[in-house]
Formats: structure tokens, C-alpha cells, sequence
């Protein structure tokens, strides 16, 4: 029988940690959808999205008052448009308006993000992701809920490299599109390697052609559970902090298996993973860095960070793993920048630089995120980032990501604030030195010799 | 019929225990265990109840439950029972 400790210790992380279910993502095939006529697809794919989700929000919210656990978005991934589109879209424009479809259906359903807006070029782009990728300025800057993602390369593809030199440009014109709200758009954009399937996470969810037709994925989260847990094992060794970490990373997945299986059951529609990461808000107390800093460290980036991240990253994956059937998407901890007041903090202090956020990234479940840098760093250097982060993915076989932000007007020094869940950063200062000549060569990056296991 | 954990928290008060179990009798839901501690006036009390006979909707015992609380001056939550079985049991 559940005791009065045990229902206390619960609720005091819910109501005192910011425990919470981050996100229950339906993932949707629009595979069924293709037409060759761009106002029929539009029409197909606003029906399909409309029919399989418009119970999502309203289920959600019911299971959130069942156990008394609140969860916090609810959000659509569907197949990467450049497949959908490819055989209707001809212009930027019969993209563009796919992207408006999806953020209709958004608005009208209830959702407050829709994954997808993407295309998996890899190792090469057809004519119609290109497009898509062309398009992705403009459709970010015409809409509001649209995520969208490329995938640019793989350990078992390398890195498409023209993919890389072109989304340079892409977020660049993004940022432009939108430097009336501080560049707004490139926060809904990300470049990715190794791109899962079944990431119910924004803004690179989309759903895997590999997936079913319509499945439902849940990302839980609690970095202030964690940090509670860790403050009550002060001065132990690692072998205390590793079972400390363990231990709340399985208590914190098993509210997202519990609550991923009523939705699934509810809604009619098959479970398919727990992502369980540790995903930080910019609210107090909600914060992966603040959790380096319980670990022993005086701000996130100070020496002995990258070793902490790992360990941090580790034992999520060992004591979520035991908790859930299914465990998939992204997994572990992020470590975006403006989303995490103890980043931002250790950027204004000095202790954080975008070098030492790379070396994190070998290490943490993702990459390169929430970073807002000066609006007139060149296309070629962001390219260059995306370069050095993909190719951290490809060798260590592990999803990497790019999400930076080239603030329009504004340089070093200066604050951008985004709102919301997207918190505020400081822009970080990136390496001034040129690599156009390197990102120009064109073509692709060879896969690295221990991709072949065949 | 799977049980749920009604939990109040807050200062402790003459008549918390009488309000919220007149309402839970008024409403057909049965108290299969109370456990309850107070330490340096806080109240903290657990009710594991039955609320198969009860003809409302969970969300709307909740919410009134939850307005009994605030009238009170205590939190009192109301929720299904496998959170917590999920866990802390294996």
C-alpha cells in the first residue's frame, strides 16, 4: 500500500520540483496524403491531421487531471514534407503554403508546435527537398506553430556537405525573414545528424517513414527533481551521486510511461517511446546547469563540465531505461542555452563560450542549442558550426543538432528575449576566423570507417 | 476500480478532516484509510478512498475538492492512484 511519505515525495515534485510531463507528441504518417495536385494534398493533409489529433489536446488535459501531473504542451510530428511535397510542389510558394496547412490545422486542433517542416538529405538532396529547404525562410516567417528540421547527416552516410553549406545561408535568410522579432525564426529551425525517428521534441520531431501510421511518443523531464535529489547528497562520492541520479531518472520515467500508456489507450492510438530527458524551462529551479553546479561545479563551463555532463547524461539513460518498455527519441539531457537560466547565467559570467558548449555536445543528448550569436556572422561560419557539430554526430554515432540564432542588428553583449519556453540569451561570441574555403568545396563528407558493420 | 489518493497539506485548522469527509459522505465516496501527521502546526493528511458509487466526474471532484482547499486555506489534491504505485513499486 502507497504511503503518506510516498505520496508527499511525489507531489512535493510536482508542486515544489517543476516535475512535469514535457510533451506528448502524435506522431502521423502523411504518406497516404501524396497527391499530385498541391490544393488537394493541402486538403488531405489538413483532414488526415484534423481527424487522427483532434481529441489530443482534450485527452491530455484529462490525464493531466487524473494523476495530477501537469502536462505541459501537446504537440504533432508528421512525415518530412519535402517527401510529402515532392511530387506537387514546384515552387517555394506550393511549399510555403503546405507549411500555412499545417499551422491552420495547429491552431485549429489546439497544439502548440507541429514537427516536420522537414527533409532528410543525408547523403543527397532530390530537387523537391531542396526546394524545401529554399522554402523553410519564408515558411517560418508566415507561420507560427511550424517546426521544421533537416537532417544533413548520418554515421552510416556522412555528411552531405552542400546540405550544410546551404542551411548556412538558409537560417541566415530565416533570421533576416524575421529580425523584426529578434530573429524569431531560427528558433524554430535545426539541423540535425543522426536524426531519430520517433523524437517527440521540438523543433526536430518529425515522423520517421520507418514509424507507423499514427503513434503517440512522450518526452518527461525534471532537472529540478534531480537537483533536489543531488542537494540531499552533498560531499558523497560518485558511486552515491551516480545511484542518486538513477534512482530519480526512473521515479521521473515512470510518470512518462504511466501517462504515454493512458494517452495511448485513450486516444486509440499505439505507444511508441519515452524519451525521457532531462529538458530545462528558463523558470527557477528547472535547469540542467543548476544540476552541474550541485554536481561541484561554480557554473556550467568550468572545467570538469564536459566529465559531469556525461555522467549526468549516462545515468538518465541507466535509470529511464528500467522504467519504460520503450525508450527512444533523443534521451538524456539538453542543454540549450536561452532555455536554462543557469546557462544564461554562466554565459553572462564568462564561465560558458560556444567552444566549450561543443565539447558538452560529444557528451549531452543533443547539440548545439538556443544559441543566439551576432547577426553578422557570416553564412560560411554558420555553416562551419554546423559542419564541426555534425561531424561530432557521424564519428560518435550519436544525434547531434545545430539551433543557433544570428540576431539581426544585434552583436556581442547585447540580450535577445524570445519569450516563453524559449527564455532570453546573451549573444555569444563565435571564433572570427574564416572557413569559406572549406565549406565551399562542395559534396559530401565519406561515412567514417566504423560505420561498416555489414 | 482502481483507488484514488486524496491528499490534504497545509496549516493545520479546527474541522479540515470533518469539511472534506462531510463531502466526500454527501458524494458517495468511501474512506478505505486515513493516515495523517502534523509537524510544528503543519497538517498533512493522506486518504486512500473508493469512488465507484460516487456519480460525478473525477475532473469535477477534483475541482471542487480543490476549491473546498482554497475556502480552507490547504491544498488538497485529488488524484488516481497509479502515479504513485508507478513510482515507488517496481
Amino acid at each position: 500500500m502507497i504511503n503518506l511519505r510516498e505520496v508527499s515525495e511525489t507531489n512535493d515534485m510536482i508542486s515544489k520540483e517543476n516535475l512535469d510531463v514535457r510533451t506528448i507528441t502524435m506522431g502521423i504518417s502523411l504518406l497516404d496524403t501524396i497527391d499530385s495536385d498541391i490544393n488537394k494534398l493541402n486538403e488531405n493533409i489538413y483532414n488526415k491531421i484534423y481527424n487522427s489529433a483532434k481529441d489530443l489536446v482534450a485527452t491530455g488535459d484529462t490525464i493531466s487531471k487524473y494523476y495530477g501531473i501537469p502536462i505541459v504542451n501537446k504537440r504533432i510530428s508528421v512525415t518530412p514534407i519535402g517527401l510529402i511535397g515532392s511530387s506537387a510542389c514546384h515552387t517555394i510558394d506550393d511549399f510555403v503554403s503546405i507549411a500555412k496547412t499545417l499551422d491552420r490545422v495547429a491552431k485549429d486542433v489546439g497544439v502548440n508546435f507541429i514537427g516536420g517542416y522537414s527533409a532528410l538529405v543525408a547523403k543527397g538532396m532530390t530537387p523537391a527537398e531542396e526546394l524545401l529547404i529554399r522554402s523553410i525562410p519564408k515558411a517560418l516567417s508566415s507561420t507560427e506553430r511550424v517546426m521544421s528540421s533537416v537532417n544533413v547527416g548520418s554515421t552510416k552516410t556522412g555528411i552531405n556537405m552542400d546540405a550544410v553549406r546551404l542551411m548556412g545561408d538558409v537560417i541566415k535568410e530565416t533570421a533576416e525573414l524575421t529580425k523584426e522579432n529578434d530573429s524569431l525564426g531560427c528558433t524554430k529551425l535545426v539541423v540535425l545528424c543522426n536524426a531519430p525517428d520517433d523524437n517527440p521534441f521540438m523543433a526536430g520531431a518529425f515522423h520517421g517513414v520507418t514509424e507507423a501510421d499514427r503513434i503517440i511518443n512522450v518526452g518527461v523531464s525534471g532537472p529540478g527533481v534531480v537537483k533536489m535529489a543531488l542537494e540531499k547528497v552533498r560531499g558523497e562520492n560518485f558511486e552515491v551521486l551516480c545511484e542518486t541520479i538513477k534512482k530519480t531518472a526512473f521515479k521521473i520515467t515512470r510518470v512518462g510511461q504511466l501517462v504515454a500508456q493512458e494517452a495511448s489507450r485513450r486516444l486509440g492510438v499505439p505507444f511508441g517511446i519515452i524519451d525521457l530527458s532531462l529538458a530545462p524551462t528558463p523558470a527557477v529551479g528547472d535547469s540542467v546547469a543548476d544540476i552541474l553546479c550541485e554536481i561541484g561545479l561554480e557554473h556550467a563551463g568550468a572545467p570538469g563540465t564536459t566529465a559531469a555532463l556525461a555522467l549526468l547524461n549516462d545515468q538518465v539513460k541507466k535509470g529511464g531505461v528500467m522504467a519504460s518498455s520503450y525508450v527512444g527519441g533523443l534521451s538524456g539531457a539538453f542543454i540549450p542555452v536561452s532555455e536554462d537560466q543557469g546557462m544564461i547565467d554562466a554565459v553572462e559570467a564568462g564561465a560558458l563560450t560556444i567552444e566549450k558548449l561543443e565539447a558538452m555536445t560529444c557528451v549531452c543528448s543533443v547539440g548545439l542549442d538556443m544559441i543566439a550569436i551576432p547577426g553578422d556572422t557570416p553564412n560560411t561560419s554558420i555553416a562551419g558550426i554546423i559542419a564541426d557539430e555534425m561531424a561530432i554526430g557521424m564519428v560518435n554515432q550519436k544525434t547531434t543538432a545545430v539551433r543557433v540564432i544570428p540576431v539581426i542588428g544585434k552583436g556581442v553583449g547585447e540580450n535577445v528575449e524570445f519569450g516563453g519556453l524559449l527564455g532570453h540569451a546573451p549573444i555569444m561570441s563565435v571564433n572570427n576566423f574564416a572557413c569559406d574555403k572549406f565549406v565551399n568545396r562542395g559534396g559530401r563528407i565519406p561515412a567514417p570507417i566504423h560505420s561498416f558493420k555489414n | 476500480m482502481s483507488k484514488t489518493i486524496i491528499t490534504v497539506v497545509g496549516k493545520d485548522t479546527v474541522g479540515i478532516i470533518a469539511k472534506v469527509c462531510t463531502y466526500l459522505a454527501d458524494n458517495s465516496i468511501n474512506i478505505e484509510d486515513i493516515s495523517q501527521t502534523i509537524v510544528q502546526g503543519f497538517f498533512n493528511m493522506m486518504m486512500i478512498v473508493d469512488m465507484s458509487l460516487c456519480s460525478k466526474q473525477f475532473g469535477d471532484v477534483a475541482d471542487e475538492l480543490a476549491k473546498m482547499g482554497d475556502d480552507i486555506g490547504v491544498i488538497i489534491k485529488c488524484q488516481k492512484e497509479e502515479i504513485f504505485e508507478k513510482m515507488h513499486r517496481v
